[in-house]
């Protein structure tokens, strides 16, 4: 193994490991209705970072490949969008376990999650969008000009909308959560290798499939 | 200038095909009053939070039908002559403009017929009347690139609603929240995010289609 080339994706594996059991095994505060479910700050929120940066890579490769129509570009671009949608799967599951203790139901109306629910919906129809069209190139341009059309309006949704309303989650209203106030040093020490494990490995998962469907593409040609 | 020459006379020409079959005006308009009775005749009478909802609904199933036409009518011979003659730009500009006209118009006609059948709770009508047209415009910018990507797609009309929704949705939320604010008659001011995050989108979306379309009206 080539240390030089794929330090990174050890640095991941230590982050995420180190997260799991500093999750598990760490010192949180104490603090009212949340409880011990604080705890999942360091698995539910890295989803979302992580689920952002392989979209923007989605973006930024559906750019790419229309300025440059290698197919290579556009497998980047799919399998992004792959893993960036499964990330948010995971996104909405853990947060759909943390509000069921801290907010009494697993979908509370708030406005974050609602955006969350439709963002997937953009790529869930990035992928229909695919699905309707047979022949590889015309495929790869349409979908990569939905990508980039769609992507301005998802981080309106995800990071501005939610700004505007009163939301459950901290930072937008005037529940207990984890602003700047309650999340400690201790915490924080857990949290931000947290995030950038999980945006490495989510990389990494993607280049690996990215790998994978190309061998495949191969095999096939042959 | 010579873009601003070719984005007019395209505009022109959309609107006289138009006015030669007066197929889509007329088939829209009267979706809209067969949808706004059969609302009607399925509620009655609704409370005010409701009425501002069910507007928009139905502004938003015409503006989709309406304007998942404009990309279907352009056959692929007429695109070969589109290529020699024009720029993209204008083209994807004059079908914007010429869908914004065309749904400021259905939706001027839907909020009356709809306030003459139901009841007429608006407080703020200029307010009221500004978040139509910002409506409209919405509608417009958004869903003439989408139908643009959906006709690439043998024009396939479910695809045309499954692209639209969920990129529709943050629009339509701003824009429901800012005509009810108009509707309660809430003090303008109030309103001052939602205009400004529309406006934003909006400008966003231009520019994107813009910048985009001249990428997909090549097959």
């Amino acid at each position: 193994m080539n240390i030089k080339s794929n330090w990174w994706k050890i640095t991941g594996v230590i982050l995420v490991l180190f997260s799991l059991y500093q999750g598990l095994m760490g010192r949180v505060p104490v603090l009212p209705i949340l409880h011990e479910t604080i705890r999942n700050i360091y698995y539910h929120v890295p989803m979302w970072f992580a689920m952002v940066v392989l979209f923007v890579f989605n973006a930024i490769y559906s750019i790419k490949y229309l300025s440059s129509g290698n197919e290579h570009h556009d497998n980047v671009a799919v399998e992004a969008a792959n893993v960036g949608l499964f990330l948010g799967v995971l996104g909405l599951i853990t947060g759909m376990l943390w509000a069921k203790f801290t907010w009494g139901e697993a979908w509370s109306n708030d406005p974050k999650q609602n955006s969350a629910a439709i963002g997937m919906l953009v790529y869930l129809a990035y992928f229909v969008l695919r699905g309707s069209l047979d022949e590889a190139q015309k495929r790869a341009k349409i979908s990569a000009v939905y990508s980039v059309f769609a992507f301005p309006v998802m981080i309106v949704l995800l990071f501005i909308l939610p700004r505007l309303t009163d939301s459950l989650h901290p930072g937008n209203g005037g529940n207990p959560g984890f602003n700047k106030y309650d999340m400690d040093n201790q915490m924080r020490m857990v949290f931000y290798p947290a995030v950038i494990g999980w945006i490495l490995i989510g990389v990494w998962v993607m280049q690996l499939r990215v790998r994978l469907l190309e061998i495949t593409n191969q095999i096939l040609e042959n | 200038m010579a873009f601003i020459k070719e984005t007019t006379t395209l505009i022109r020409k959309e609107f006289l095909m138009e006015w030669r079959s007066k197929y889509a005006l007329n088939g829209i308009l009267i979706y809209v009053f067969a949808t706004v009775f059969i609302c009607y005749l399925s509620f009655k009478k609704i409370d005010p939070i409701t009425w501002n909802a069910l507007f928009w609904i139905i502004l938003l199933f015409t503006s989709i039908n309406a304007i998942a036409k404009s990309f279907m009518q352009e056959n692929r011979s007429r695109y070969l002559y589109y290529y020699t003659i024009v720029n993209p730009a204008a083209l994807i500009l004059s079908k914007i403009i010429y869908n914004l006209i065309l749904m400021s118009i259905i939706a001027f006609v839907c909020l009356v017929f709809y306030t003459i059948v139901f009841n007429n709770p608006i407080q703020d009508l200029t307010y009221y009347l500004l978040a139509v047209a910002m409506g409209g415009l919405s509608f417009a910018s958004m869903f003439t690139m989408v139908s643009a990507i959906a006709s690439k797609a043998n024009n396939n009309s479910t695809l045309m609603a499954i692209l639209s929704f969920p990129v529709i949705v943050p629009l339509l939320m701003l824009l429901i929240k800012f005509s009810k604010n108009a509707m309660d008659g809430i003090d303008r001011a109030s309103s001052n995010n939602e205009i400004g995050v529309l406006l934003l989108i909006n400008i966003i979306v231009f520019a994107v289609s813009l910048l985009l379309f001249p990428y997909i009206w090549r097959d």
